[in-house]
């Protein structure tokens, strides 16, 4: 039944076939993942060499290059405590101050803004996302720590100056504006369009329909915010937290503008100090042997703090995905 | 939609009983995954003929159809099993270029797929691949395709501008000219018209009945009349399985089993 | 549901007015909070760029684009070294992440289907993306600097384009996946190999993505200080394309000026900030639009 098949088209042209043609298909496919096991290597690479760099510096000191108070360069004794207390107590602030605002812009974009004034406040939003670390250090410095000091430090410490707790938390014994406080505020202004944009992404992918139901049998917008958009969107806009607590934690320029750079383990936080992140900025330079290995050291400490940070905040916002 | 199988009276050419095979399938089946969506399959596919796949949503036609270009393979959890021999091999068998059967085997989809380029480069694209072609030849071969595909008066004009500003019945008149332009062996039509209004359906139709003084047809379509309209030879599937084959006026007059007949005549689809 | 009940109700009574008082509250606090978060944002940039217009406006000037920064003390100078050594440096590490990030993320969206590779490498992109950029400058410093012993210009444009490359990769897998799979599958029934289908078809349609995830990229780097201080840090001399050695760029010259004691280094500095800045919105404006005209 089944004939031999011919092909005799009337007016088939003759075909030249190339040799061939695409001896280039199988090197476009390695190349390309060559370029993604690219990514891989070099998480990796920053690992090994913040390990390598920083291995002296953990052999010489053990476990006491975290809980060590001193950074002698006269002696060569390093002790990262002051610099990881600093890198922790700024994020703390930061998010503490930067949250609620985050998630309150993030509500006013996609809730309350009338719809043409959507798109230029969300710009800025974005804008701002994008101005440089080192430009709200400048400002930092020459705006806004002295505005700190002359109308929040100095009021705050003459009302708090003896009382128990708050007497010792939020007492500046030299008003300069510089300190921990300030770090953790300018980090604040510095996360909040970051995690705001983040947030209001995912607020945007919840569908129009679960909104719209909420508020049909009456409830008011905080209410849908409260009880719809929030559950919905939680999980996601907790990773969203996260990534903003990892930007936070490594946050560089603008920190060492305004933390002061005291290697000083203080229990007020308007008193200067420094982060991981300050201290290898302003020393780095001038630094060799052993401190160079205690920076790079402390570099590896950041590292393996915000890897965490970051793989719990990816975990977290890929869930987003299901929708 | 129809009422009597009468009103389907098919009013294509007869077939040529002469034709020769050009696909024929043997003891196919299919997997989507753990779904078993083509069961047992036999049939054969003649030369410059064209063939109509009918039966309800979801029963295969399109699947069938995707295995003879193997397009299937661009996913790794789709495989099939069984023969589909054209010219002398089994084309589901590992040892059979895919982008050579592919160059060979055209296809037509749904929906207009205008590629990011001018109207020429879309027509032009399959055979730079393959063949070697001076500027001259190539011209050529693009106004060849184009005329044929009914589109060269409304784009020779305009050939450097881009496939995605044509009008939807037009796309898709390019996209057959991209496909033929290539000179396959067979032309696949997975419901060329389904996305276009009555009258490019009506031209695409057309085009198609010209077509088959040079290539073999198959084309799935849920649309009886088109079926009876242009076809030579018409498959009846149902839940992954062919019903019936056999000449068109034969399944749309007199079918030998039941479910063709509820279905050509509208009572079941 | 309080609509209808309210129209259908025969007395009229209890019709308006039936939402609690502590509903009300809570909802014009949230109204309130969540406008004023927004203000507050808005107004910290206008701040922002108030500030750098102000104090940077001034020192803006035809010598701040022909003179070289001067040394300390001296009086006048510019910022030409710095601008070209920054737009060197910029360019250089985009043009290293361009095809690693390009090619990295066409693997991610064309052939690393249900891949487990294609998982990790998708998931320690990301990781990268938010990694503090400190610490690739430490990176680059500790493989690159330590052993050739000396900051250079080609150890800043690597570090960049570390930055760089996650944000390349990311935008061209999404903008990848925006294509519809149509258009893959009518190429590869023309015969179209993989490789073919990706550069002429899925590349063209997704253009404009592609070029937006540049774009944002180097708005990202341009800026960047804290690597640059360890790789490429800085030369107070005029530029001279010799990129085995330290060379001078705008962000660390920014650093060092800004709280130098010299009135022309703030000057400088205060300038210096002003065109990165206008630059890098310049460019994610333009990124941004670019993906909107689409």
């Amino acid at each position: 039944m089944v004939a031999v098949y011919e092909r005799t088209y009337q007016n088939a042209t003759k075909v030249t076939r190339k040799a061939n043609p695409f001896g280039f298909d199988p090197i476009f496919a390695a190349l390309s993942k060559a370029a993604a096991i690219t990514v891989l290597v070099l998480l990796a690479g920053i690992m090994a060499s913040m390990i390598y760099g920083g291995w002296p510096a953990f052999r010489e000191f053990g476990f006491g290059f975290l809980t060590g108070t001193q950074w002698d360069t006269m002696n060569d004794r390093y002790g990262g405590l002051p610099a990881i207390v600093g890198t922790l107590s700024t994020a703390l602030i930061a998010m503490v101050i930067g949250v609620p605002l985050s998630i309150g812009t993030a509500i006013y974009l996609t809730q309350l803004a009338p719809a043409w004034f959507k798109r230029p406040v969300g710009t800025a939003v974005e804008l701002l996302a994008a101005v440089p670390s080192i430009i709200y250090g400048m400002w930092g410095l020459f705006v806004f720590v002295p505005l700190f000091a002359a109308y929040f430090q100095v009021p705050v410490s003459q009302v708090v100056e003896g009382m128990p707790i708050v007497g010792t938390i939020l007492y500046a014994r030299s008003p300069s504006g510089l300190g921990i406080l300030s770090a953790g505020i300018i980090l604040a202004f510095m996360i909040v369009p970051f995690i705001a944009s983040l947030t209001r992404d995912m607020l945007d992918q919840i569908p129009t329909v679960l909104r719209e139901s909420a508020y049909g049998i009456g409830c008011t917008t905080w209410e849908v915010v409260r009880h719809v958009l929030l559950p919905q969107a939680g999980v996601s806009i907790v990773g969203a937290v996260m990534l903003g607590l990892g930007r936070a934690l490594g946050e560089t320029m603008a920190v060492t503008f305004v933390i002061g750079n005291a290697n000083r383990l203080s229990a007020s936080i308007m008193d200067p100090g420094s982060t991981i992140a300050s201290r290898i900025a302003s020393e780095f330079n001038e630094a060799l042997g052993m401190q160079m290995n205690a920076l790079i050291g402390l570099g590896c400490v950041l590292f393996f703090v915000t890897f965490v940070v970051l793989v719990i905040a990816r975990i977290l916002v890929s869930r987003v995905k299901q929708y | 939609m129809s009422q009597m199988a009468v009103q389907d009276a098919p009013s294509a050419a007869a077939p040529n009983k002469d034709a020769k095979v050009c696909i024929g399938v043997k003891n196919l089946d299919f997997y989507y995954g753990g779904f078993h969506a083509l069961k047992n399959v036999n049939m054969n596919f003649f030369d410059r003929q064209v063939t109509a796949m009918i039966g309800p949503s979801g029963c295969g036609k399109s699947t069938l159809l995707r295995v003879f270009n193997r397009i299937y393979s661009l996913y790794p959890e789709q495989r099939a099993t069984g023969e589909v021999m054209l010219d002398g091999r089994n084309i589901i068998s590992d040892n059979v270029d895919i982008n050579e059967l592919r160059a060979r085997i055209g296809m037509v989809f749904q929906k207009p797929t205008p590629f990011p380029m001018s109207i020429y480069d879309n027509c032009a694209f399959g055979m730079r691949l393959y063949e070697k072609l001076s500027k001259s030849e190539l011209d050529d071969r693009v106004e060849q395709a184009l005329r044929k595909a009914a589109l060269w008066d409304e784009v020779k004009d305009k050939l450097k501008q881009s496939g995605m500003g044509l009008s939807g019945g037009q796309q898709q008149r390019m996209c057959i000219a991209r496909t033929i332009a290539q000179q396959p062996d067979v032309i696949l039509f997975d419901e060329p018209t389904s996305a276009l209004d009555p009258i490019s359906t009506g031209k695409i139709e057309e085009l198609i009945e010209e077509l088959r003084a040079d290539f073999s047809i198959v084309i799935v379509t849920h649309n009886m009349q088109q079926a009876a309209r242009i076809s030579q030879y018409t498959a009846f599937m149902y839940l992954g399985e062919l019903i019936e084959f056999g000449p068109t006026t034969k399944i749309f007059m007199e079918p030998e089993q039941k479910r063709t007949l509820d279905y050509v005549t509208g009572r079941f689809g | 549901m309080s609509d209808t009940t309210a129209n259908a109700a025969p007395q009229g009574q209890v019709k308006w007015g039936r939402v609690r008082q502590s509903r009300r509250i809570s909802d014009k606090v949230l109204r309130v909070f969540a406008t004023v978060s927004t203000m507050l944002a808005v107004f910290v940039l206008f701040w922002i760029l108030g500030m750098l217009i102000w104090k940077g406006g001034q020192g803006i000037s035809l010598d701040l684009f022909t003179k070289i920064t001067p040394g300390p003390g001296t009086a006048g100078g510019g910022l030409l070294n710095a601008i070209v050594g920054s737009i060197v440096l910029t360019f250089l590490g985009i043009a290293i992440a361009t095809p690693i990030g390009v090619m990295a993320g066409t693997y991610l969206a064309e052939y690393g289907k249900g891949s487990k590779l294609a998982d990790l490498v998708r998931f320690i992109n990301d990781i990268l993306l938010s990694a503090p950029s400190i610490l690739i400058g430490l990176f680059v410093y500790v493989i690159l600097v330590m052993p050739f012993r000396g900051y250079s210009g080609w150890a800043g444009s690597i570090a960049l384009a570390i930055i760089a490359l996650p944000v390349i990769v990311r935008t061209t897998e999404d903008m990848l996946r925006l294509v519809p799979n149509s258009l893959r599958e009518a190429g590869a029934a023309l015969g179209a190999p993989p490789s073919i289908v990706i550069r002429q078809i899925s590349w063209r349609a997704a253009k404009a993505g592609i070029v937006t995830g540049i774009l944002l990229a180097l708005a990202r780097i341009a800026g960047e200080t804290a690597p640059l201080l360890f790789t490429a840090l800085n030369n107070s001399f005029w530029f001279n394309w010799n990129l085995t050695g330290g060379i001078s760029n705008l962000p660390v010259t920014i650093y060092a000026f800004a709280s130098a004691p010299y009135d022309n280094w703030q000057q400088l500095a205060w300038a210096g900030a002003l065109l990165i800045t206008a630059a890098i919105l310049a460019l994610s404006i333009g990124a941004r639009s670019l993906l909107n005209r689409k």
